[in-house]
């Protein structure tokens, strides 16, 4: 049998006009213009869909699930970026 | 530090987190998935025939088009989980070829062939039914990838066994030629269903494992005795006798007790020798040498577009 697997893209569909594009998965395309009509077809049969991307899988660069706690660990004692830190008279109601 | 990731794996398992594609895990998590969902997948894929057979001979425009829209959401449950299965590192042609090459197995309920339209109710009703019971806890695994493909499953899904159900009550309802397809349907298709859970617990080797992973939920015979209890009311209500002479009511546990289920049957037709098995992987294998020249001619267009482009931008510049 012969090998010939299509580059592997991943697919960002819009839902509706107002929110962001968000990933819904991959599939595999000769090129872009196929992936997005194959994306058409796997990801919005019941009108998910008002916009899609593609992205091929090998542009995307990565965090490694190593470099985790270097990354994200650093926001974990900084809880004065939430509003819940900061303690309010009862009078105020709305702030 | 193997140690250490072994250590985290382990409560990210213990603590209900999911895994992901980038994350370590051992490598009989890794096998163990990669075996389950490509044969998750090759299931979607080669369960599209016994229903495609008979798209072209639908009793109405309305049913074609139904048909038609189930069929391609199993293709497209089919590409979800292979896309799933390929997060952990293998090539989709690899698993494609492990399906046509017999090494990797799909569920044995797709050997058995559809006679009639009868059976596309009774799979509908039967087949999507237990294959429902099976994938929501599945909603829920510890594999993100394998826990998010199944989610747009399920929830494409309902669909496909509201239809069966609703071809089963037509028939059901029809003349009594039609009643007789629809009850010697349930005849066929009933037994075949309940095996679907795989094998009984005291002979599931592999069972533990993937629950003490959070892979399963629940166990082959928990799901097929809710499947039981679900689905003898909605027989009941169609008219229809289930063909189990052994089936019961047990007042006390509030289950039903059914009959010896035939396993040698399901070590025969998982094993190969079940009535449409060849017939299934050669059509696969047709499918597949046929459209190579598809597959070809986009990645040959794509490359002359590519250069065009190329030799366009050279010219510009």
């Amino acid at each position: 049998m012969e090998k010939k697997n299509w580059p592997l893209w991943e697919i960002f569909i819009r839902s509706r006009q107002g929110l962001s594009h968000r990933h819904v998965g991959s599939l595999h395309a000769a090129d872009a213009a196929m992936a997005v009509e194959n994306a058409r077809d796997v990801y919005t049969r019941r009108q998910e869909g008002a916009s899609i991307w593609v992205v091929p899988a090998s542009a995307i660069t990565a965090s490694s699930p190593d470099e985790k706690s270097v990354l994200f660990d650093p926001a974990d004692d900084k809880v004065y970026r939430h509003p819940t830190f900061y303690d309010l008279p009862d009078e105020i109601k709305h702030m | 530090m193997e140690m250490d990731l072994l250590h985290r794996f382990e409560a990210y398992i213990a603590s209900d987190k999911k895994i992901e594609p980038k994350d370590w895990m051992p490598d009989a998590y890794r096998k163990t998935l990669i075996r389950q969902i490509s044969q998750h997948a090759h299931s979607e894929i080669v369960g599209m025939l016994p229903e495609g057979s008979w798209i072209s001979r639908a009793p109405s425009l309305k049913r074609k088009a139904i048909l038609m829209a189930k069929v391609q959401d199993e293709a497209g449950h089919g590409l979800y989980l292979y896309s799933a299965c390929e997060t952990l590192g293998v090539q989709r042609d690899d698993t494609i070829e492990d399906l046509h090459s017999g090494k990797a197995k799909y569920s044995s309920i797709f050997n058995y062939p559809t006679l009639n339209w009868a059976d596309i109710g009774a799979i509908g009703w039967l087949v999507d039914g237990a294959a429902i019971m099976n994938q929501v806890p599945l909603c829920k695994c510890s594999y993100g990838p394998y826990a998010r493909a199944m989610v747009r499953v399920c929830k494409e899904e309902s669909f496909h066994q509201r239809q069966g159900f609703q071809i089963m009550m037509t028939m059901a309802g029809g003349t009594e030629e039609q009643k007789e397809m629809a009850q010697d349907a349930l005849n066929r298709w009933w037994w075949p269903s309940l095996m679907m859970f795989g094998p009984p617990d005291d002979d599931s080797p592999n069972s533990a494992q993937s629950m003490a992973w959070n892979i399963k939920r629940f166990t082959n015979d928990e799901l097929r005795q809710k499947f039981v209890d679900l689905t003898v009311p909605q027989a009941e209500l169609l008219g229809l006798t289930v063909p189990d002479p052994n089936l019961r009511w047990n007042e006390e546990t509030g289950h039903y007790e059914i009959g010896e289920i035939d396993w040698s049957e399901f070590k025969r037709v998982i094993s190969g020798d079940g009535p449409c098995n060849k017939e299934r992987i050669e059509t696969r294998r047709k499918a597949w040498d046929d459209g190579a020249w598809v597959r070809e001619a986009a990645v040959a267009h794509s490359q002359k577009r590519a250069d065009r482009r190329a030799s366009t931008d050279t010219a510009a510049a």
